[in-house]
């Protein structure tokens, strides 16, 4: 036998806008219900080109551009996953969402529960956002916190490449309501993309990305690297967990890291007054008030619209320095 | 329309004594719509209505009992007691249901018709709205959507001149939603929308035209009415004679008339109708007396699928 053959094959590395690209594909592949639609998805490949190739290969009838008129397109989205389709619709930065909550916060997350089950709304809301580009206080904002709040949502972020395509996937399977967003930030990023298991990824199972002992890092999206970064460079030894969704909510996971740790540090983008972080604050203080060593603490943006300039932007975003110093403090703390 | 008017005259006095709860919206005055567009469908076609939709579920054949109990809020309901009045829903029979949001059933039956159009499904997907919605950007985004993308919607706009408290006229240099809907290359046409027959006549044209591939149409139907925005509203915004004047036209009364002139029916065959709805309506009245609430565990059932 020889060695070549035990040694397991090489894994691809792709970057994680080609892996979205691949979930989509694949979804449109395996079920003829689904369709993309969105502004200049089809055609034009998508602004950021996470859709490219779409078009040529299901044609415009599966990958549907829509006018500048999200109301319209995403409510239609909504109604079409009523009625068999199961649209993957896109909002093409997280802030536009502002102009069609209604699809969304009134229909989608509701009408299955007004109608005691009896419409089932598979539609998943891709979003894209991000700050660090200088893209000012329109295009900037992390609002995972307003869909997690509202009953009848999954809220679902993937970090990672191998993730981007399995999320996208387990989402479009599902047969409810998914707010899928991506940080563009992550979109030029690499990382392996093993072939797909044969067992699909189920929505709400958060993941170890890091093992640690002092302290528990809970983040998710863009801020995985930046918690990563900082499990390098800080003197603190930290568990990292990437949640990868709020709703589900896996505080499983969670709590089974804080027992072993006894210290929780929350980072995410999105800011860090009633934001998500808050509430999972919350949650494991009231599971383990006994077992913390210290109070569970939280590193957000500060409570600013994201400014334009890139050097103050850069002064306000959570980076890998800042969250090593918050977990030191915690391990100092008790 | 028997059937209609009977439910929404009881529901209203149900209403007025406290024996159904929440808010409620009748269509007293709009039964023609109703009845000559529902009149006009078929077995699959789907239906995306208002807050004002008891008709438009009427109309499409759901169960008056379903109906009844879901306004007193019982487990039995057609909705489980989770939907009520402005939420009642049937899918089984294409009705995707009223909703609370003015204008929102416009972009659902936009989506609706995608689905027709893509899975080949032969539905019409009718959007029931009030001229009120026509000032909604929903209206205009979904009007020009089911355009661009040739879809079977069918778009009846129920013109009861009142949005809420205001005289729609003061709302827009343009009243006519014809017009308005013309600027988006939609065909659109006005009916007496108290004239069931007529209604049945267009509304049978525009869904064949639909189903043959031409695209959505719009109907607005001319019609008023009689109660107020929701039971209770007074309507101290409404002249007399405005309102006198088109309770002469009762919508029943047009259609008994059409059917007497023509020898369809007899006196006493419309009394019997209207015997027999009444008969209907107050015996899902009184099963949903009966009728226990909802278990208390049912307000944790449905809010995801698996």
């Amino acid at each position: 036998m020889s060695s070549a053959a035990e040694a397991p094959a090489a894994v691809a590395e792709r970057r994680y806008i080609d892996a979205l690209n691949e979930g989509m594909a694949t979804a449109l592949e395996e079920d003829e219900r689904v369709v993309v639609i969105g502004i200049d998805v089809g055609a034009g490949g998508g602004i950021f080109r996470v859709t490219k190739g779409l078009y040529e290969r299901f044609g415009p009838e599966r990958v549907i551009d829509a006018p500048i008129s999200e109301m319209g397109y995403v409510g239609a989205a909504v109604g079409a996953a009523m009625t068999g389709l199961r649209p993957i619709v896109e909002i093409m930065f997280m802030d536009f969402v502002g102009v069609c909550l209604d699809p969304i916060l009134n229909q989608a997350a509701k009408l299955r529960y007004m109608t005691a089950g009896a419409l089932e709304i598979p539609v998943v809301f891709r979003m894209q956002t991000g700050a660090g580009k200088a893209a000012g206080a329109q295009h900037s904002q992390s609002l995972e916190a307003w869909f997690a709040h509202v009953p009848g949502l999954k809220v679902v972020l993937p970090a990672t490449v191998a993730d981007a395509r399995d999320l996208m996937l387990a989402a479009v399977r599902d047969p409810n309501p998914v707010v899928f967003i991506e940080n563009r930030r992550l979109y030029g990023s690499k990382g392996p993309l093993p072939p797909p298991d044969a067992e699909p990824l189920p929505l709400g199972k958060a993941r170890i990305a890091r093992g640690g002992e002092q302290v528990t890092v809970l983040t998710w999206g863009q801020m995985l690297r930046t918690c990563l970064a900082a499990a390098e460079e800080g003197a603190a030894s930290l568990e990292v967990i990437d949640l990868r969704s709020l709703a589900p909510l896996d505080l499983e996971t969670v709590l089974a890291s804080v027992r072993r740790t006894g210290r929780l540090l929350i980072v995410h983008e999105a800011v860090q007054d009633f934001g998500a972080g808050a509430e999972l604050a919350a949650r494991v203080g009231e599971e383990l008030f006994d077992e913390l060593r210290t109070p569970v603490r939280r590193l957000g943006t500060p409570a600013v619209p994201m400014p334009f300039s890139p050097d103050l932007e850069r002064g306000l975003l959570p980076n890998s320095k800042a969250v090593a110093a918050a977990a030191e403090a915690l391990v100092a703390e008790g | 329309m028997a059937l209609i008017r009977a439910f929404e005259t009881r529901v209203a006095e149900l209403y007025r004594d406290g024996e159904i709860p929440g808010f409620v919206h009748t269509s007293l005055g709009q039964e023609a719509v109703a009845a000559g567009v529902g009149a006009a469908l078929e077995d699959g076609d789907y239906v995306a209505t208002t807050h004002r939709g008891h008709g438009h579920c009427l109309a499409r054949g759901m169960e008056v009992e379903g109906m009844m109990a879901e306004l007193f809020a019982r487990g039995a309901g057609i909705c489980h007691g989770k939907g009520g009045s402005m939420h009642v829903a049937d899918p089984s029979r294409g009705v995707l249901g009223a909703n609370a949001i003015v204008g929102a059933s416009l972009p659902l039956a936009v989506g609706a018709g995608l689905s027709s159009k893509q899975l080949r499904q032969g539905r019409v997907a009718v959007a029931f709205f009030g001229e009120g919605a026509v000032n909604q950007g929903a209206f205009h985004e979904a009007v020009n959507l089911a355009a661009i993308w040739s879809l079977p919607v069918l778009l009846v706009c129920e013109n009861n001149i009142y949005a809420e408290f205001s005289d729609s006229r003061t709302l827009t240099r343009v009243p006519a939603v014809v017009e308005r809907c013309a600027a988006y290359g939609v065909a659109a046409a006005a009916v007496d929308g108290n004239d069931a027959a007529a209604v049945h006549r267009l509304a049978a044209e525009a869904a064949e035209r639909c189903r043959g591939g031409d695209g959505p149409f719009l109907i607005e139907a001319e019609t008023y009415r009689w109660h107020g925005h929701y039971e209770g509203d007074s309507q101290p915004y409404k002249p007399d004679e405005e309102a006198a004047g088109w309770r002469a036209r009762d919508p029943l009364e047009v259609a008994a008339a059409r059917l007497l002139e023509a020898g369809a029916a007899s006196a006493e065959e419309l009394e019997a109708l209207r015997e027999e709805a009444a008969a209907r309506v107050e015996a899902a009245i009184e099963r949903a007396r009966t009728l226990p609430a909802p278990d208390p565990e049912e307000a944790y059932a449905d809010v995801f699928g698996s």
